[in-house]
């Protein structure tokens, strides 16, 4: 079955052709057809996975599409444990996010144009999972981009909605010209941008070491900037601009997790270039502490999410720059599953109370049980409670952390801080009292087609995790592994840090937001300048407008007048002195050459008309002529 | 004075010259005939005038302005009968109106 695999990827691209020119009136069956498209990738995948469960080995299809002398652009499928483990987390995301929107979207005058579009990205991202070369993996890492920017901007009628679209199209783009340089460094050394023969290459070290860690560097760079990296974070929260469930989507489950499996996928370059690496864990506990600081302070809800992702993002790149192939792509796995929840969990309430801010929320637990329990069940996930599934991905996270002090402390700082933002949120939100009376007062629970997603993807938060439980004899690591499968090994000491940690940081919520015994405000004075850094998330905003846009700006301004006034001078000046020569030119031909011509032709006129007179028609005159021309002749003989 | 061939010769270069001059110059059709009629009695004395004084035993100069004169009646027939008609359809037979051919 695995020789069908592009059928996953196939019919959400058909679904979005036949949403966009046929069915784009009928709302119905638009969205019928969408959901209906990725239920059928969803079931095959699981196919796939049952199928891969039982036989662990590689399965390639490659075709030649474009061949040079020196090398060949191919198109083909990978299919091996992490491709289908990635095709399950998509389709599921996906095929629930796509029902949820039923709901939420419901009433938005481009509600088939919204499907169209989600089909599309889920094409995409299912070909970014499947694809075996660098070359067609970039192909579908532009196509998701494109459909995130379509997405963010889905509301274009808000200014800032467009603008969110264009800044995380142009922040991703800088991330992406990084990862076509290594995409070319690796064609240049390994001639070849099939993965197995790259990664063969890079193991058998014929690739050089410096050029592998620039190779790797650069392809990290493209992920930077897909998963929301330091330095390129900033697009992110920018991005909750979109609807909720897009978000919830692309914005957290599936997309920015592109990033981290490409560095996944091209493990063989950093475990072979430990540079690149080393540089690849850095960026990566950067992010999550810097981003998690940020979401301590936040009072957008979905912004609060959208540092979390960053945040949690960063600990699966780090793991991964660590070396720890299975941690990562793990947590990769749960975090899809929960931080999605969340994200719908969010778009529940936002569409109860009509705001996305948590100051004016509150006391909202009695009114929505459901979404309520869902939040609350996918908080203590990321929190890292055991038994659900967050607790085990971050034991591995932080397993992978040993060896590198620094690194396991600020793992285990930003496991604090997401604990205590998380319950932040659900205090302000779901505790206490109402601090707007008229927004309690009109929410209500989602429709079913709402909550019903929320509970599926409730139970997978709890339960996503348990494969890779180290008790298992079977467990996730001896499924999805780099080089060689490893049994997990319980490390009983980091299992109980890492839940008292994360139990402090619930703790420490508990006693700001719920008991108060501890004043947020007098907090927020006492630390004044670290509050407002963080409150205005580092300043990264200010500073990039302040280091990169205003002098590009002002350096593209100044271009502008070196080109009107220098360059449209000259090319007028040319133009101006074609049309004078041209004039010149125009008169010569009027006065000279037609002239001459017209000249020779009258000349030739005259000349007939003066021979013409001869011409009379007279018979008896050319007679005439005859007999005087015997006679003259017969004198001249005579004479 | 003995009349001698050049006597002949010059009465029918004469008359010649001026049925030439007729035809030349005279604008009325039936003019024109009458002058060609002069041209051919012209030829017709040389004719008989050579056969008298170069060849006296034969009679063929004779004969032969015989057949001139009967093609010339000929001739003047169907010329005339030409003239009647561009006349009837002109009612002009002066040569210079009658254009009908020229460009």
């Amino acid at each position: 079955m695995r020789e069908f695999s592009w059928i996953i990827p196939l019919l959400p691209l058909l679904s979005f052709l036949v949403i966009l020119l046929f069915t784009r009136e009928n709302r119905k069956l638009s969205s019928a057809i969408s959901i209906g498209a990725i239920t059928i990738g969803f079931i095959y995948a699981i196919g796939l996975l049952i199928r891969q469960l039982g036989d662990n080995s590689e399965f390639e299809m490659r075709f030649a599409w474009a061949v040079f002398p020196t090398m060949s652009l191919e198109v083909g499928i990978l299919i091996d444990s992490l491709t289908t483990m990635m095709l399950v987390v998509v389709t599921t995301v996906s095929m629930l996010v796509q029902i949820y929107s039923l709901g939420y979207m419901h009433g938005d005058p481009r509600f088939s144009r919204y499907f169209a579009y989600l089909s599309l990205f889920t094409f995409s991202m299912l070909g970014l999972v499947l694809a075996n070369n660098f070359f067609l993996v970039f192909i579908f890492w532009e196509l998701v981009g494109l459909t995130s920017y379509l997405l963010i901007g889905f509301w274009f009628e808000k200014k800032s909605a467009s603008d969110a679209g264009k800044k995380a199209f142009i922040t991703t783009r800088i991330g992406d010209m990084g990862f076509i340089v290594g995409i070319l460094l690796l064609s240049i050394y390994a001639g070849t941008l099939n993965y197995k023969e790259v990664f063969a290459q890079a193991a058998g070290g014929v690739i050089p070491t410096a050029a592998l860690s620039l190779a790797g560097v650069f392809i990290f760079c493209g992920a930077v900037g897909k998963s929301a990296q330091f330095p390129l974070h900033v697009w992110l929260p920018d991005a909750m601009e979109g609807p909720t469930p897009v978000s919830a989507l692309i914005h957290a489950a599936t997309m920015v997790a592109a990033g981290v499996y490409l560095v996944a996928r091209s493990m063989a370059i950093y475990a072979n270039a430990p540079t690149a690496g080393m540089v690849v864990a850095t960026i990566g506990i950067i992010t999550a502490v810097l981003a998690a600081s940020i979401a301590l302070v936040q009072n957008d809800i979905k912004r609060i999410l959208a540092y979390s992702t960053v945040s949690q993002l960063g600990y699966m790149i780090m793991a991964l720059g660590l070396g720890s192939f299975t941690a990562g792509t793990l947590h990769l796995l749960t975090h899809a599953f929960f931080k999605a929840l969340l994200f719908l969990c969010a778009g529940s309430v936002i569409h109860a109370v009509h705001t996305q801010d948590i100051q004016f929320m509150g006391g909202l637990r009695g009114k929505m049980k459901i979404t309520f329990w869902a939040m609350f069940i996918a908080s203590l996930s990321i929190a890292g409670i055991p038994p659900l599934s967050g607790f085990w991905s971050k034991d591995e996270i932080v397993t992978s952390t040993m060896g590198h002090p620094v690194f396991m402390v600020l793992t285990l700082l930003v496991a604090f801080m997401t604990a205590f933002y998380m319950f932040r949120l659900i205090f302000l939100t779901f505790f206490g009292t109402p601090r707007d009376q008229h927004a309690y007062d009109h929410a209500h629970e989602s429709p079913r087609t709402m909550t019903m997603p929320l509970q599926i993807l409730m139970v997978l938060s709890i339960c996503a995790g348990w494969v890779a439980i180290p008790w298992l004899k079977e467990g996730y690591s001896m499924f999805v592994y780099f080089h060689e499968p490893e049994a997990a090994q319980p490390h009983y000491l980091i299992m109980l840090v890492s839940s008292v940690v994360a139990l402090s940081g619930i703790g420490l919520a508990y006693l700001v937001y719920y008991k108060r015994s501890i004043s947020a405000d007098a907090l927020a004075t006492k630390f004044k300048p670290l509050y407002t850094t963080l409150y205005n998330k580092w300043y990264f905003d200010e500073i990039y407008d302040r280091v990169l846009i205003k002098p590009v700006l002002a350096l593209t301004s100044g271009l502008w007048t070196f080109d009107n006034g220098v360059i449209d001078w000259v090319v007028n000046f040319f133009g101006k002195f074609t049309v004078w020569v041209s004039d010149v030119k125009q008169w010569f031909d009027v006065h000279i050459v037609d002239g001459a011509v017209n000249g020779l032709g009258y000349t030739v006129w005259s000349f007939g008309a003066l021979i013409r007179q001869v011409q009379t028609g007279r018979v008896q005159l050319y007679g005439f002529f005859i007999v005087f021309g015997i006679v003259v002749m017969l004198l001249i003989k005579v004479v | 004075m003995e009349i001698s061939l050049a006597h002949y010769l010059a009465l029918a270069a004469i008359l010649f010259g001026i049925g030439m001059f007729g035809v030349l110059t005279r604008r009325n059709a039936v003019g024109i005939l009458m002058s060609i009629e002069l041209m051919f009695n012209a030829v017709n004395i040389n004719l008989v005038a050579f056969n008298r004084f170069v060849t006296p035993a034969d009679f063929t100069g004779q004969i032969f302005s015989i057949f001139v004169i009967v093609v010339a009646a000929a001739e003047a027939t169907v010329g005339l009968a030409i003239v009647l008609l561009i006349y009837r359809n002109f009612r002009d037979i002066f040569v210079d109106n009658i254009n009908l051919m020229k460009w």
